[in-house]
């Protein structure tokens, strides 16, 4: 497809429902819903929240109370076609697909996923990119149009039957034979975008080093450093863990709703039961938890860990604890120096 | 908005009323529920160590063991201690009132492996409460089982729960039942001590012929698993019961994950075994 009939093509999109991408916002870029195609930004650079926000809301209510009891609430759900999103996000999804939709099926999750289109869109690796070491830089399923940005034109890879219905309304944009040269620039652009990364770190080997490194020093190390702000948590794409509470409206005692909200296994109240028990007390636990999630244990049950390698954690952590930090002083068996 | 009602709501819970309630010792209430729908109760079951969700609208939802057994269906009891906000509001609950459940979730203790074999069952204070399920449902099906042995200690006579119950199973000729209290008064007439002092007690088993289950505060557990494992009884037939915090019951929430397991699918009952593997566990 060529250049020129890209933004006519996204917005003709909006018949398949409501149009989401990453804005401007106050400075910051965000994924919301676009008032006009124009607020669109297409870039190599991540949102700071990233898509998880669109599936698994930071706050929602899931069901209002009243003398009768507890009513579902779906309001949360409505057709959106999400433009731009970058391949390590769609592995994103595809990670919390595997926690949501296994039975049982999280019937907020799956309701926003069925009702949502993605459009994926190629990028060039930033600063703390990972996703080469993670093996999440390029994407086979989980989009329903993929555009890959070869300068003169877009590759476009149809993953869905609504991804051809999409390009059936508007086939007069596309070109569907592929020629020898177009694939030799597809090549060119691949091998010149893997060797623009500039850092990477040991992901296939952390399951089993992180095994033989449960008692290391280097989780006391972090846990000392470690403030407990929970940043990590909210950047990162693949966590999905959350609280739930009730909430009375402000005129009644008996009517109210419940609401979920992003909750972090680095707050300390995380494994906290009723009598005063701590479970995970110190914060050397809970990081050794969070990036056993990341590096090693969702593995077991899902075929791979947790991280998609967007690099969230290397530019939020304030105190630079993040997979790349925590990898190198695994394999090094060196804490780093200050 | 788009509907979604083709999917059942697992986050929705059932009305359930309570049917009768007493105080087992101070703090901690005796709870027998039903569900309202009548369908629903009738065709409730669940596994000996499974749990509820129950939610008291407004202030929450927490976790609770059941403590009545599948054998005797239609009613579901609960041992609650009153120790945080929605044990409170369960309290201030009478009898005929309504409260909200789910579940039930979790694997339960691995009854498939007990039968026809010995069972050592140890309790130790509240572990009491899940406990009393499996012992119900063995005495229940007492036929399907070996020798059954019955240990339960608690600080002091007054922590001791259904005391009544547990005096009139000990005079039963099917079950061995060992008591035990840390500090006794003038009135107790049973073995004083910490619990693994009643292993004293026991008879010669066939350790490869034993299933254990212990059930009790977190310190406890070192100590009486030492015991099962000086019986020799081999680590995956001791079986344990482990408390976290969950906010869903079904793994989605995060909180009671350990490693990739998560407390409330995978467990809450996990071998020993399981716990050399899952370091955290215990």
């Amino acid at each position: 497809m060529q250049p020129k009939f890209l933004e006519v093509f996204l917005e003709s999109l909006d018949k398949f429902g409501q149009l989401y991408g990453p804005k401007q916002k106050n400075g910051v870029l965000s994924y919301d819903r676009l008032e006009s195609i124009s607020e669109l930004v297409i870039t190599d650079e991540h949102p700071m929240i990233p898509i998880k926000k669109l599936f698994h809301p930071m706050q929602f209510t899931m069901m209002h109370f009243n003398e009768r009891g507890f009513e579902p609430d779906y309001s949360v759900i409505e057709k959106r076609v999400i433009l731009g999103v970058h391949p390590c996000e769609i592995h994103s999804l595809l990670r919390l697909d595997d926690v949501f939709l296994r039975n049982p099926v999280d019937p907020y999750y799956s309701g926003l996923r069925k009702n949502s289109a993605i459009i994926g869109f190629s990028c060039l690796p930033t600063e703390n990119s990972l996703c080469f070491s993670t093996d999440t830089d390029i994407v086979e399923e989980g989009f329903d149009l993929f555009f890959v940005n070869l300068g003169e034109f877009y590759l476009v890879w149809v993953g869905s039957s609504l991804g051809y219905d999409m390009i059936y309304q508007r086939e007069e944009f596309f070109d569907e034979d592929v020629t020898h040269e177009d694939i030799q620039m597809y090549i060119d652009w691949r091998q010149k975008r893997n060797k623009m990364f500039k850092k990477s770190f040991e992901f296939d080997s952390m399951p089993d080093i992180m095994e033989l490194s449960h008692d290391s020093e280097v989780w006391d190390y972090f846990g000392d450093k470690c403030l407990s702000c929970g940043q990590c948590s909210m950047v990162c794409p693949t966590c999905n863990c959350y609280n739930v509470t009730d909430v009375f409206d402000v005129t009644n005692e008996t009517v109210g709703r419940r609401d979920r909200v992003w909750d972090s296994c680095m707050f300390v109240d995380y494994s906290l039961v009723a009598g005063g028990h701590n479970f995970r007390a110190s914060r050397a636990d809970r990081l050794r938890l969070w990036y056993g999630h990341k590096l090693k244990t969702f593995g077991v049950d899902y075929g791979r860990p947790g991280c998609i390698g967007c690099g969230r954690c290397v530019d939020s952590c304030p105190v630079d604890i993040n997979v790349l930090t925590i990898s190198e002083a695994l394999t090094t068996k060196e804490v780093p120096k200050q | 908005m788009i509907v979604n009602e083709q999917i059942d709501n697992p986050f929705k819970p059932k009305a359930a009323r309570i049917v009768r309630h007493y105080d087992l010792i101070k703090d901690h209430r005796f709870f027998q529920i039903r569900h309202i729908d009548m369908k629903k109760a009738m065709s409730f079951t669940y596994n000996p160590g499974q749990f509820i969700m129950v939610s008291i609208p407004g202030v929450g939802e927490a976790p609770f063991s059941i403590s009545s057994t599948p054998s005797r269906p239609g009613i579901l009891e609960l041992g609650i201690r009153k120790v945080g906000k929605l044990t409170e509001a369960l309290f201030k609950k009478k009898d005929n009132d309504v409260i909200y459940i789910r579940g039930p979730y979790g694997n339960g203790f691995k009854l498939d492996q007990m039968v026809n074999k010995d069972l050592i069952i140890v309790a130790g204070g509240l572990g009491v409460i899940p406990l009393r399920s499996i012992l119900y449902y063995v005495l229940d099906n007492r036929d399907q089982f070996n020798r059954v042995f019955f240990l339960y200690g608690t600080r002091s006579p007054q922590d001791f729960l259904f005391k009544t119950e547990f005096f009139q199973i000990k005079k039963r000729d099917d079950i061995e039942c060992m008591y035990s209290v840390d500090r006794p008064d003038k009135d107790w007439t049973e073995n004083v001590g910490v619990v693994t002092k009643l292993f004293k007690e026991l008879p010669k088993i066939d350790p490869k012929e034993t299933n254990a289950v212990v059930v009790g505060p977190p310190v406890m557990y070192k100590f009486v698993i030492d015991e099962f494992l000086k019986l020799k009884i081999p680590k995956n037939q001791i079986q344990l019961s482990l408390e976290r915090r969950m906010k869903c019951g079904i793994g989605k929430c995060g909180h009671c994950a350990i490693e990739h397991l998560y407390t409330c699918m995978d467990g809450p009952v996990f071998t020993y075994w399981d716990t050399l593997h899952f370091r955290e566990l215990i």
